[in-house]
């Protein structure tokens, strides 16, 4: 038994060898959060998630597109309909016009969010070469996830004595390699949030991160409630069908 | 002769198209009274979860395809489509991807399995020889599909497995450019994976049958290896491994649904959910989890081709492996000295899969040369020597002799099938 002991735990390392691998890409470690969307039975705050739209609209669309995600998604983060439609309608989204010219119409839910700019090359042509890439899957792209997010936009700092940043470029504890082109784009009172929360760059990095969070994964909370039915289901299921093979073999055992 | 099949069905429809297409005949006799060992223990009921796998695999991956687009500029858009706009599309495609991940592992457990009981050996050669084929399809349909989403991972995992070919001499090159049908890997590379990713299921599908076809002509192994000497040592497949398996089937699924509602992107890598980039080449390029043995195999060789032939030569080898090991007992419980090298081999193929993941430098180049060195040894030298100087333990004479209290004298459970289940 010890044997087959050791096998197994083995083979957790090797489980475990992808995520370690990830890790690996620039030895960078994200101090770990509390998330409350986090574990088998974690929801998005919807408050949190709410400035952190707040956020995202007067802060990073400015520079970042988010196109998979729609209007309508803000349901999930405990907007109401009347809200969104005035959302949706306050953005110019481009159309063709009935005589087939290039021309602007208000936004409706069922829209994209609507893009800084035309086409990366736009975007390039903007910011020195650098391309703010889109945010609809973020979060999921890091390895990270929203710890990494977090200390992104927590970690500008001064650089360390000895090192010079490049032109255009600032310094971050938790980018790779330590210089990004992303001036910080955080400040304390950055925005005014209306429910009095005091917008400190912490408050602010943690609520878009859990508003980004959202529009990565907006099935999540409904996975994982569909997920512990499952899990419970086929708990069940278990004990019956052993219960059944039992009785079945009971004659020849 | 021709003429009706004497059908033994007694419900008229049955019965009638029984005479004329004997399939309910069929499935009785293949899986009803099928004369299956006695023993097995629950690494017995892993072939049946590969099958479950295969049939999950393809049902999700036909709607998948009703709703991807297979194309440079529109496959990653159309994968987050299918995430966020297709009614339960995050649960098809979470399903599809976390289900490649769980074939592997029943697969490689069922390998496993064949390998500590001996069932490769006679007269189950060619039984094992369409596993390895089948084995070899799967990777190639796995490998195709992981570049389906068109990620930065899908795209550079593309392009290194490609570019392998190249390691030929003279053809390698032309063989390169015809497989992507461009000078890079591009949109009619993605085209003929999205098609071929879509066949090798098919394929992979006849293969099984045949592996099931040769498994139903020599029955199966068990955990003594000795041979089936009686209708003592069976017992009909139905109810006993019907129910059996269903109790596989459920820890499975169980293991399944954790990590398709609870940590659906663990097995994957985060690059994959950034866009194809040619311009940009991720810092570690890293095949899916299940290839990293094979991987690290690859680079154990500092010579490109080199390396290219023994991870090929990696699976060939299981291909001869029927006649390299060349020990008459079977399981390895009655060969003392094997069962210690099974495990060997087994650590050996895990460090080899964690060695894969890592960069290749250092400690990580030596050990999964370590590894690669003792993964051939075990079969090109170790198993051949093995069978001639292993002393065996005592084979029992039958498997009811082995495992029945009463030594196998008791009533013969040939008729369970029929029997009401009336005993508590």
């Amino acid at each position: 038994m010890k044997i087959l002991r050791n096998i197994a735990a083995a083979a957790l390392l090797a489980l475990a060898a992808p995520a370690t691998a990830q890790a690996a890409g620039g030895d960078i470690a994200f101090p770990p959060q509390i998330w409350s969307f986090s574990g088998p039975f974690g929801t998005f705050d919807r408050a949190s998630a709410q400035r952190g739209f707040q956020v995202y609209s007067e802060v990073c669309a400015a520079c970042h597109a988010m196109k998979h995600a729609y209007y309508r998604d803000l349901k999930g983060i405990g907007l109401n309909e009347k809200e969104i439609e005035a959302i949706a309608a306050a953005v110019m989204v481009p159309t063709i016009g009935d005589d087939g010219s290039a021309t602007e119409r208000k936004g409706i839910p069922s829209d994209r969010f609507r893009s800084p700019y035309a086409n990366e090359r736009a975007a390039r042509a903007a910011f020195n070469g650098a391309y703010p890439p889109d945010l609809s899957v973020m979060i999921k792209a890091r390895p990270g996830g929203a710890d990494q997010m977090y200390a992104l936009l927590t970690g500008y700092a001064d650089p360390p004595a000895g090192m010079t940043v490049g032109d255009g470029m600032y310094y971050n504890k938790y980018f790779a390699g330590h210089q990004i082109a992303m001036a910080p784009p955080l400040a304390d009172g950055r925005v005014t949030y209306a429910d009095g929360t005091r917008a400190s760059v912490e408050q602010m990095a943690r609520d878009v991160t859990v508003f980004l969070s959202y529009i990565a994964e907006p099935e999540m909370e409904t996975r994982k409630r569909l997920g512990v039915k499952v899990v419970l289901f086929l708990i069940f299921l278990t004990g019956l069908t052993y219960a059944t093979k039992r009785k079945v073999w009971s004659d020849v055992h | 002769m021709a003429g009706l099949h004497k059908s033994e069905f007694e419900n008229p429809v049955i019965r009638w198209i029984d005479s004329r297409l004997p399939v309910f005949t069929m499935m009785q006799k293949e899986y009803g009274v099928f004369p299956t060992p006695r023993n097995f223990n629950y690494l017995w009921n892993f072939g049946a979860l590969a099958m479950i796998n295969l049939v999950i695999m393809i049902a999700t991956g036909i709607f998948l395809a009703m709703n991807y687009t297979p194309h440079a500029t529109m496959a990653f858009d159309s994968v987050e489509r299918i995430m966020r706009d297709v009614n339960y599309g995050w649960l098809l495609r979470y399903v599809h991807a976390n289900g490649a991940s769980m074939f592997f592992i029943v697969v490689y457990i069922h390998i496993f399995r064949g390998l500590y009981y001996g069932s490769y050996k006679t007269p189950r050669e060619l039984l094992w020889i369409l596993g390895v084929v089948i084995l070899l399809l799967m990777m190639a349909t796995a490998f195709m599909g992981y570049v389906l989403p068109w990620g930065q991972m899908s795209y550079w995992g593309a392009t290194v497995i490609t570019n392998l070919f190249s390691a030929f001499p003279i053809v390698g090159e032309s063989i390169v450019t015809w497989l992507w049908g461009g000078f890079s890997v591009d949109n009619p590379t993605l085209n003929r994976f999205f098609s071929l990713h879509y066949l090798m299921p098919f394929v992979l599908v006849g293969v099984v049958f045949l592996h099931i076809a040769a498994l139903h002509i020599t029955g199966s192994n068990n955990p003594l290896g000795i041979d089936v000497k009686g209708p003592q040592d069976t017992l009909p497949f139905h109810p006993y491994y019907t129910i059996k398996d269903s109790v596989g089937i459920c820890v499975y699924l169980l293991v399944f649904a954790m990590f398709v509602f609870f940590a659906p992107n663990y097995l994957g890598h985060p690059d994959n959910y950034i866009p194809a980039n040619p311009l940009v080449t991720p810092a570690h390029i890293v095949p899916e989890w299940y290839f990293l043995p094979f991987y690290a195999i690859l680079r154990s060789v500092p010579d490109k081709l080199g390396g290219v032939l023994l991870m090929f030569a990696s699976i060939g080898v299981l291909a001869v492996l029927p006649w390299l090991d060349t020990s008459p007992v079977r399981s390895a419980r009655f060969r003392p000295v094997y069962r210690i090298l099974f495990w060997v081999l087994a650590v050996a193929c895990v460090v080899l899969g964690i060695c894969g993941g890592k960069p290749a430098e250092g400690i990580w180049v030596v050990l999964s040369r370590i590894a690669t060195a003792y993964y051939f040894l075990h079969f090109l030298v170790i198993l051949p020597i093995l069978g001639k100087f292993e002393r065996t333990l005592p084979l029992p004479e039958s498997i009811s002799r082995a495992v029945l209290p009463t030594g196998g004298g008791g009533p013969l459970p040939g008729g369970a099938a029929a029997k009401p289940m009336e005993k508590a």
